[in-house]
């Protein structure tokens, strides 16, 4: 055979090897998970906080860091939606074409997208400090705010980017002001873009544990305010994972097992926010 | 705009000025949290910087932080050795999956097998963490090293590189992927015209046109890599020692960061000298991140759900 055949299938082969490497290690993983998890999921496990003697392999739940997740990254995706929105519609309505400001700035995004959550841990960390907070679900949806920012401003810039402008000069045409463009055409034409951008923030914050742990702190009870600290799952997986018991080793396999399927829910909801929406636009 | 001109002092004129004003100020403000962020890091390890030196913080190999000893550089040498192990790995994998995919592939394949790259791209970083220690440090410590005839309990910088390696894998694929698929056709045309094979056309023409993407495309996986706390901290071994070879254990400095939270009060200058290695963190990421930025910029691609 032909020199070029021949290196033309060793390279086929090596590259559906390393395909089918990606894809298995991706079943193992879940494999892994739901095999070691599995057998300690129950129903008190998500219906209960902890009692007394939970991490030594008492009687209990998880039922805090669930909903403490859920109240923590809920809180900053809130919060990162009131801060990314108005910047996005600024970029795309409001400023000029080509204008420097708004390519700096997006730079400046991208830029912060791949900063380590840690480092925005610590950053979280010093801001508590500076205004003399404590460990507290505030401090957390803070930090976590500023970590899910980025990821939620570029993926919501560009399904807005996507607006068709001939949409954006008929309303101009009507005679709208550009702040009622944004808010009556722009946003409802993007809108199951921007639903799936912040459930994918909401995603990334929920599984994030670094930038948690300097900030949030650690509690077995359910958190009733803001200045209360809160415990969420990836932490809780985290720190029951270090026990030496099998028992609450166990029921760390069965948090990251909880933790698995509410991430690769939030990803199948946004997949069916994005074509049912879709329904709505004008294309 | 002639809109902007008229002088009638209508409620909806006025917001809409007003709109654009606080916007403008509000994404100018929006550009300032690196420089806050870089600036707050800097001016809390100040303490550490007056009491040592940058070279002997960088170069010295002393940790003792009770005698306010703060030599760096296992943690950034573990850091090193990490992250160019899940390089090693990464780099080949990722481009001949990405090249499978978007050259080789049926389009149904494709889309059979992006969903799966997004789920993995989604995993939170303990999960991979405990996968870690449940698989990839059993399988070094029962398989591996026994291979090479060294013993090791499986906690080292191998293990700490394969989990990252498996965790910038969605990252860097995906971006490979959209910077192949910016190629025009037409250059493959030509090339396929010109009797060349469909491997030739791949090696000489549309990898010699995606290249810088593609290395941005690495880099950016390797300051992901670099940056990765909890999951490299729970399979690495958390050594405070140069790491000779690939199944020793190691300390990255992100982990140096998260294991420390609990005791950066109890000693003098600890809290300084844990934010300034997250300073050293956000510098060499931000350098990476604005080299690869730039190259990306500069090629169009839409990088929607990751990177």
């Amino acid at each position: 055979m032909h020199k070029h055949a021949i290196e033309e299938i060793v390279f086929k082969i090596l590259m559906m090897v390393s395909t089918l490497l990606i894809i298995s290690v991706l079943f193992l993983i879940l494999g892994t998970i739901v095999f070691k998890g599995l057998p300690y999921l129950s129903w008190s496990m998500v219906t209960q906080a902890p009692q007394s003697g939970y991490y030594l392999g008492k009687g209990g739940g998880i039922l805090n860091s669930i909903l403490g997740s859920l109240y923590l990254t809920g809180g900053a995706t809130i919060l990162a939606l009131i801060i990314s929105l108005p910047i996005t519609l600024y970029f795309n309505v409001y400023a000029k074409k080509g204008s420097r400001l708004v390519y700096l700035i997006r730079f400046a995004f991208d830029v912060l997208w791949g900063i380590p959550s840690i480092v925005y841990g610590a950053f979280g960390f010093m801001l508590m400090l500076f205004f003399g907070m404590k460990a507290s679900l505030l401090a957390g949806i803070i930090t976590v705010a500023f970590l899910i920012l980025p990821i939620m401003t570029r993926s919501m810039d560009e399904v807005i980017r996507m607006v068709p402008p001939p949409l954006l000069e008929a309303s101009y045409a009507l005679g709208a002001t550009r702040l009622e463009t944004a808010l009556k055409v722009v946003i409802r034409q993007a809108l199951p873009g921007i639903s799936t951008a912040v459930l994918i923030a909401f995603g990334r914050g929920i599984g994030d544990a670094a930038s948690l742990i300097f900030t949030a702190g650690f509690t077995d009870s359910i958190p009733t305010s803001l200045f209360q600290p809160v415990a969420t799952l990836p932490l809780t997986i985290f720190f029951q994972f270090s026990s030496p018991l099998a028992e609450v080793q166990g029921r760390a396999y069965a948090a990251a097992l909880i933790l698995t399927i509410l991430i690769l829910g939030i990803s199948i909801v946004s997949r069916f926010l994005t074509q049912r929406f879709a329904r709505n636009i004008v294309r | 705009m002639i809109r902007d001109r008229i002088s009638y002092p209508g409620r909806r004129l006025f917001a809409d000025r007003f709109s654009r004003k606080f916007l403008h100020v509000f994404v100018i403000l929006s550009g300032l949290i690196l420089i806050l962020m870089l600036g707050a890091l800097y001016y809390q390890s100040i303490p550490v910087l007056q009491s040592q030196s940058l070279f002997s913080l960088l170069f010295s190999q002393g940790w003792h932080p009770s005698r306010g000893q703060f030599g760096f550089l296992p943690f950034i040498v573990g850091s090193l050795w990490v992250t160019c192990v899940a390089m090693a790995i990464a780099m080949p994998v990722c481009l001949l999956t990405s090249i499978y995919l978007v050259e080789y592939s049926s389009k149904t394949l494709r889309d059979w097998i992006s969903p799966f790259i997004d789920i993995l791209a989604g995993i939170p970083s303990v999960v991979y963490g405990i996968w870690g220690i449940l698989i990839i440090v059993p399988f070094i410590k029962n398989y591996l090293a026994p291979l090479f005839g060294v013993s090791c309990s499986g906690y080292s910088v191998l293990a700490g590189g394969m989990v990252l390696a498996i965790m910038i894998f969605p990252v860097i694929i995906h971006i490979s992927m959209e910077i192949l698929k910016t190629v025009p056709n037409e250059l493959r045309d030509a090339s396929l015209a010109l009797g060349a094979t469909k491997w030739q056309t791949v090696k000489n023409v549309v990898m010699r046109r995606a290249m810088p993407g593609i290395v941005a495309a690495m880099v950016l996986g390797l300051s992901r890599a670099f940056g990765e706390s909890i999951a490299v901290l729970m399979v690495v071994g958390n050594l405070a020692r140069i790491p000779k070879s690939l199944f020793d254990p190691a300390y990255p400095l992100p982990a140096l960061i998260a294991n420390n939270y609990g005791e950066m009060f109890s000693i003098p200058q600890y809290d300084s000298a844990l934010l300034f290695a997250s300073l050293l963190l956000l510098l060499v990421v931000l350098y990476f991140n604005i080299v690869s930025r730039m190259v990306l910029s500069g090629i169009k691609w839409s990088n929607y759900y990751y990177a």
